[in-house]
């Protein structure tokens, strides 16, 4: 039952516009950085084209997407009108503004600092409020979910909440938290200086506050991706779900481990000593387990629709899939992803491999793949999915949308495969341009180039997306039946209090922050010496 | 098809099945940390131990980062120390001569701001934040040339900040240094 549907309906639009916007940017830097461009251009319109470009996939896309998908999922699994409806419109209306406003300085070239700030340097103050008023909007979906969730448990205390609403809610607790990193670090180091009120910074703690987001706000990308598998996946393909057990599981163990591990980021830093990178280290390593378990149980779900459709055979089952159905196609595609990106992922987790391939393109290679190719090819599904419940349109360009999601595939793969190659070779990430005439950087050019084409495949493919969906807009009328969420195959009789609350999961969340993150900080802060001038950018500085 | 509360063989089987998953699961995660503290604890890659502070706004008066303190150094016991630093948009020896087959302590700060470096073609790569120092112990294998990018973006003259690392023989450095204090290869 979706009552606000103009609501969430404006959160997605507002979100793939965004994407849409920072796609083109995207292809372009591809393309300037690669041997294809031989013209001469301003390399400060590149950094100010990765500031927009990551600032607008990193801050703004996904939180809208979890924002409009939360919305979704609290009116269609607990059956009742969402809560909080003006404050829900406050928040989205948060996040808008607060977009346009950190987007005004960093298309004037104010900010160029990309979208990880990198303090000492510090722009223009109205690009760090900007992004503040969009993490703000987005706490206040984070409250009214909370909000939500805690009155349908104290109406139906007999009832497990639904596992999609749970999971959402997992997420909204991550989100939360995990802000509060990159909160603290504008609001005390960065917005000071930028208003003129300091002219010093630590850029040391700086970099250790923002690693406390970095990671963690990855998860918070991939939940909406991992409640569709779980949730979605299953019911569309015509299946069960394998576990409802395991899947409360996999999210609470995100929730807990996702925080404690930001310092990986910070490996080759000098201001964080062993002991506490080898901590981040191993719960790096624990986060991958609900990965782990998330594979098996959306396999094994595939194979029940599978067997239920007349699937035989160990291997024959994958042939007998609803392959022509998008949401099956684009599930296996982002899973496909998955894997490669999260073998990616145990490589940068381990110290020593680390140091091979940090801050190269391979990085960069792999949290696109990630990200841009596992996580989004999902949003995609998901907005596939809830587009006829939001318009009340049939959405039925199935071909588009199986061209679209393949394209997405392919220049996914295409792009990060030389990538993160040429990060094996040493290239360096976060460059407007390469010399390729050198002898030590030619063997790079060509990669550099299949990955620019790659950035034109997936541009393609996202015009396609916005199409389909335009399409959608203007299709025949069509009331969708109910949106409903996956069953699982054996409903458990009770469901432990452990994973139908989060209490005791939340006080782990901040017990191992304050575990793996209070020794850096307290010995950071207690160092006033490593306090250094900021150094202004900003175009006529 | 199994009913909702039915609970049937089937469930026993899935739940078996499952957490046999979880335990391999386990232990494909305790091996991959299990070898990243072995190779850890036996010294082949650590972290720097501890954290070490550099006042970026009194480097060229005092301390280890004067200029004519920088570039590379043999001490009495043939043990050679390389000292440098990154600024907007250049390193400071731009060009670093180090011998092969011997144990090099890097030690490097930032004058402005984030900047790090890695040698191409070696697993060689740190960060300089301003206001600590890199202290890192590296070798290199054989002699030959590198290029030495800074892989932190600095400014809008970062694209531009490309320094050099000049690898030599053993005897041929030991002889540089016997006759000159601190080596670069700075032409």
């Amino acid at each position: 039952m979706l009552t606000n549907k103009r609501l969430i309906l404006s959160h997605f639009w507002l979100a793939f516009i965004v994407f849409g916007a920072a796609l083109v940017l995207g292809a372009w830097q591809m393309f300037v950085r690669s041997p294809l461009n031989t013209w001469h251009f301003n390399p400060e319109f590149y950094y100010r084209s990765v500031t927009a470009h990551g600032s607008a996939m990193g801050y703004v896309f996904p939180t809208l997407i979890a924002m409009g998908f939360g919305y979704a999922i609290t009116e269609a699994s607990l059956g009742k009108e969402l809560v909080g409806r003006r404050w829900a419109w406050a928040g989205f209306f948060l996040v808008a503004v607060g977009a346009v406003v950190a987007m005004i300085p960093v298309s004037l070239g104010l900010a160029s600092v990309l979208y990880t700030f990198y303090p000492p340097m510090v722009g223009n103050p109205f690009y760090y409020i900007g992004v503040v008023m969009v993490v703000v909007g987005s706490w206040i979906w984070v409250a009214l979910m909370v909000i939500n969730f805690v009155i349908w448990k104290r109406d139906n205390p007999d009832k497990p909440v639904p596992l999609a609403m749970y999971a959402n809610v997992a997420g909204c607790l991550l989100w939360g938290w995990t802000a509060v990193g990159a909160a603290l670090e504008i609001l005390f180091l960065i917005l000071p200086v930028a208003l003129g009120l300091r002219s010093t910074i630590d850029a040391g703690l700086a970099r250790v506050f923002f690693s406390w987001t970095l990671h963690a706000i990855v998860y918070f990308w991939l939940i909406p991706t991992y409640i569709a598998y779980y949730t979605i996946f299953p019911r569309a393909i015509g299946g069960r779900l394998y576990s409802d057990a395991m899947a409360r599981i996999s999210f609470i163990l995100f929730v807990v481990v996702a925080m404690p591990i930001g310092v990986h980021h910070l490996f080759a830093d000098p201001q964080v000593g062993a002991g506490i990178k080898f901590m981040h280290s191993v719960f790096t390593g624990l986060v991958a387990l609900p990965t782990l378990l998330t594979v098996f149980t959306i396999c094994a779900s595939a194979e029940i629709a599978s067997r239920l459709r007349g699937g035989q055979g160990a291997f024959g089952w994958i042939r007998s899939l609803p392959w022509s159905n998008p949401i099956m196609l684009a599930t296996a595609l982002s899973l496909v992803m998955l894997g490669f990106g999260g073998a990616g992922g145990l490589i940068n987790m381990s110290y020593q491999l680390d140091a091979t391939v940090h801050n190269t393109q391979w990085i960069t290679g792999h949290f696109h793949l990630i990200f841009g190719g596992a996580i989004v090819i999902m949003y995609f599904a998901i907005a596939y999915d809830l587009w006829p419940h939001l318009t009340g349109r049939a959405l039925d360009s199935f071909g588009m949308m199986r061209t679209q999601l393949w394209l997405w595939f392919i220049g996914m793969i295409v792009t990060t495969f030389p990538w993160h190659y040429v990060g094996i070779l040493g290239m360096p990430r976060r460059m407007a341009f390469y010399d390729y005439a050198n002898p030590a950087i030619a063997p790079q050019a060509f990669s550099v180039t299949m990955s620019a084409i790659g950035g034109f495949i997936l541009l393609l493919s996202g015009v396609l997306f916005l199409l389909v969906l335009i399409r959608g807009q203007f299709g025949a009328r069509d009331e969708a039946a109910a949106y409903r969420f996956a069953v699982p195959l054996h409903m458990p009789a009770r469901i432990p209090v452990a994973l139908n609350s989060f209490g005791l999961w939340l006080a782990l969340m901040v017990g191992l922050t304050v575990v793996n993150y209070g020794f850096p900080i307290a010995q950071l802060m207690a160092l006033s010496e490593t306090n250094v001038p900021a150094v202004y950018v900003g175009a006529g500085r | 098809m199994a009913t909702e509360t039915d609970h049937s063989p089937g469930e026993a089987v899935a739940a078996r099945i499952e957490r046999r998953w979880a335990t391999l699961s386990i232990v494909i995660v305790g091996v991959l940390v299990g070898m990243a503290a072995f190779i850890g604890i036996h010294q082949a890659t650590m972290p720097q131990g501890r954290v070490e502070i550099a006042d970026p706004k009194t480097l060229h008066l005092s301390g280890e980062f004067t200029e004519s303190n920088l570039g590379s150094e043999m001490a009495a016991d043939g043990s050679v120390t390389v000292r440098a630093i990154g600024q907007q948009y250049s390193f400071t020896p731009q060009c670093i001569v180090v011998p092969a087959d011997t144990p090099i302590n890097l030690r490097a700060t930032s004058a402005d701001v984030v900047h790090g470096f890695l040698i191409e073609g070696t697993n060689i790569n740190t960060m300089l934040v301003p206001g600590y120092i890199t202290d890192l112990p590296v070798r290199f294998k054989a002699p030959g040339d590198h290029v030495m990018p800074c892989q932190e973006f600095c400014g809008i003259g970062h694209q531009g900040m490309w320094g050099k690392v000049k690898v030599v023989d053993k005897t041929a450095f030991r002889d540089m240094a016997a006759a000159k204090r601190r080596l670069t290869c700075v032409d």
